[in-house]
């Protein structure tokens, strides 16, 4: 890998299905770090990007969920039977049944905080800087415009950043960015 | 269903929304109405600070109502949030996708009227600043929460409900923070909206990641929506009081939730329609839709009504019995009769498509609604409590000076920060609308 002071090259093109092909084409000939933009999520890119389907942010949720829930349900059992103990006309100190409300609420709680800091990270966020932002007409990508980035670092990028820009010039782009560190 | 506007939906016109947000000089109609709400909210600080200052003695409770304009607020706010919620995540569901339109503001709603309803508990606690005390949290007091209340479940229910929408509402904004980001042209704007982005990039990556926590949030947000309005109803029906001892209670509340709700998603829908010139994004059809929801929910409302009349006589109880009668023709019966007029006779106009399409006649019933459920809060809290068992207590309310401030007040600082939102936060679900767009199926 080159040491340059570049971060990739950047194309756009004018809509989801001509950003399809150009990603399809890209990685059949080998170009594995690609990075997609676009102003909505589009059917197909995950398999054309070959994204692992697994679903981290799920088991978070699950974890949240299993964390809010038991843990209401322990401190619940601890307040009443171990830490002030009150004996009501002889009834058992552990109330199961009035515990589950709250510790519902929890599970509720704890999966949503557990799924958003996950969704969050799973996504690459919060990262206020991206070398991608330096690039001006990007800004369009939150609007109307549909980007992809042979970042610097893939197998097949080489030395040669003329080739590249033949190689995107192929699938049509409306314009072809270097993109700066 | 009718597609006739929807070929005035394009990517330009989604991107002009964004403008709404970042237009300089807001009109002067949006003036008039902050400056109206502000003055609402003052008053309601005024009425905080007086209440701090003297005790819940300035309201109209006295024994043996002790609960009332707090309580009936309290419900009547976290109610209309019931309808945004549901909005945005059962219609998510159910990939009825007209629901792009106006989820956003839906779940904004949701947001600004849980904060409100939340305030009014802690205000009603008598010592309001011990209000952390209902945490269980380790202290030398010894002081444990009754975890066997329904009082400290409904504080549950408010806590996990207020951080879940929130969180709702924000994750599912970051892409349209961004168009703002990149759309804004003052330095300050896109530091502002830059920081509320973080950094979105509208990447494949995170988009999948969005998609797949909405599915999540959304499947999690339907029975939060369910379990926090029957938590509400069991502050009432774990009381041996009748007419609040019923088991009925938590679904005909979920079921009162949704109508107040759905009915304030469609009086916003309208005054933004026609403040913005959203005609292409919310169009006819959303109201229609809304009207329909409305007369669902009103069907299963007579249900309970009927319900509740009947369990009363089935029941044989005496005091049941009188509750229902009280009701009927006691002082307050004109609350009662106004309610079952707004909440059940009024909302039958629905079934006419013609009045389906008639913005006033949409507009009015919403409103009539909305009184309804307010009015049908305060028969369900004051006639149960002023005719207890024993007529030896028994006693009428009247809500003072006081009361009437803080409702006004709270309805102020929703508008407020409602206004506030239409002003700076991207009021319409622009990505989901771009994505509708381009499948170009069962566009809104």
């Amino acid at each position: 890998m080159s040491e340059s002071s570049s971060y990739g090259v950047l194309a756009s093109f004018g809509g989801a299905d001509s950003l399809l092909r150009a990603v399809t084409e890209l990685r059949s000939r080998g170009h594995g770090r690609l990075e997609v933009y676009s102003p909505f999520p589009i059917d197909g890119l995950q398999e054309a990007l070959e994204i692992p389907g697994h679903n981290a942010i799920a088991r978070w949720v699950l974890a949240g969920a299993l964390f809010g829930g038991i843990g209401t349900l322990f401190l619940q059992w601890y307040s009443s039977v171990i830490a002030y103990p009150l004996d009501v006309g002889g009834r058992p100190y552990a109330s199961w049944p009035a515990f589950v409300p709250a510790s519902l609420e929890m599970v509720f709680l704890f999966a949503a905080l557990f799924g958003t800091v996950a969704m969050l990270l799973a996504g690459g966020l919060p990262l206020l800087y991206h070398a991608v932002f330096n690039v001006e007409r990007f800004s369009r990508s939150s609007s109307d415009g549909f980007f992809v980035l042979i970042r610097a670092d893939d197998p097949a990028y080489g030395n040669d950043e003329e080739s590249l820009r033949d190689l995107l010039g192929k699938f049509n782009p409306l314009s072809i960015d270097d993109v700066a560190q | 269903m009718s597609r006739t506007a929807s070929s005035d939906l394009s990517l330009e016109t989604i991107n002009d929304l964004s403008d709404i947000a970042l237009d300089h000089r807001p009109r002067r109609g949006w003036w008039i109405a902050f400056l109206i709400a502000f003055a609402l909210t003052v008053l309601l600080v005024i009425s905080v600070v007086w209440l701090l200052i003297k005790g819940v003695g300035i309201w109209g409770l006295n024994a043996p109502v002790m609960w009332a304009f707090a309580i009936i607020n309290y419900v009547w706010w976290i109610a209309i949030g019931m309808g945004g919620t549901f909005i945005s995540a059962a219609l998510y569901l159910l990939r009825a996708d007209w629901r792009a339109a106006i989820n956003r503001y839906a779940e904004s709603m949701t947001v600004f009227a849980v904060c409100v309803a939340g305030l009014f508990p802690i205000l009603h606690l008598g010592r309001p600043w011990f209000v952390y005390w209902l945490f269980p949290y380790p202290d030398k007091m010894d002081l444990w929460p009754q975890w066997r209340s329904s009082l400290f479940w409904d504080f549950a229910a408010i806590l996990a409900y207020l951080i879940f929408s929130v969180l709702f509402w924000y994750g599912s904004m970051l892409p349209d923070l961004a168009t703002l980001r990149d759309r804004a042209r003052s330095r300050g704007r896109q530091i502002f909206y830059g920081l509320l982005a973080l950094g979105w990039r509208g990447e494949a990556r995170q988009w999948l990641q969005l998609e797949r926590w909405m599915l999540l949030m959304a499947a999690l947000a339907v029975p939060l929506v369910f379990s926090v309005h029957s938590m509400v109803a069991l502050d009432f029906s774990e009381a041996l009081l009748p007419g609040w001892h019923s088991t009925i209670f938590p679904p005909f509340f979920v079921a009162g939730a949704l109508h107040s709700g759905f009915a304030m998603v469609l009086l916003l829908g309208i005054v933004m329609r026609y403040s913005f010139g959203m005609e292409a994004v919310i169009t006819a059809r959303h109201l229609d839709n809304l009207a329909r929801l409305l007369l669902a929910t009103s069907l299963v409302m007579t249900y309970s009504y009927t319900s509740e009349i009947f369990t009363a006589y089935y029941s044989g109880e005496a005091t049941d019995i009188a509750t229902v009668e009280f009701r009927f023709s006691g002082a307050y019966a004109w609350v009662y009769w106004s309610s079952i007029f707004c909440n059940v006779v009024a909302v039958q106009i629905f079934w006419w498509r013609s009045m389906r399409q008639r913005t006033l006649v949409l507009a009015t019933i919403a409103s009539l609604i909305l009184v309804g459920m307010w009015l049908e809060r305060l028969m369900l809290v004051v006639t149960s409590l002023y005719r207890d068992f024993l007529p030896s207590s028994w006693g009428m309310y009247y809500p003072t000076f006081w009361d009437i401030t803080t409702l006004l007040g709270s309805l102020g600082l929703f508008a407020f920060l409602f206004l506030l939102f239409v002003r700076f936060l991207p009021i319409v679900s622009m990505h989901e609308l771009r994505k509708l767009l381009h499948q170009g199926e069962a566009l809104p």
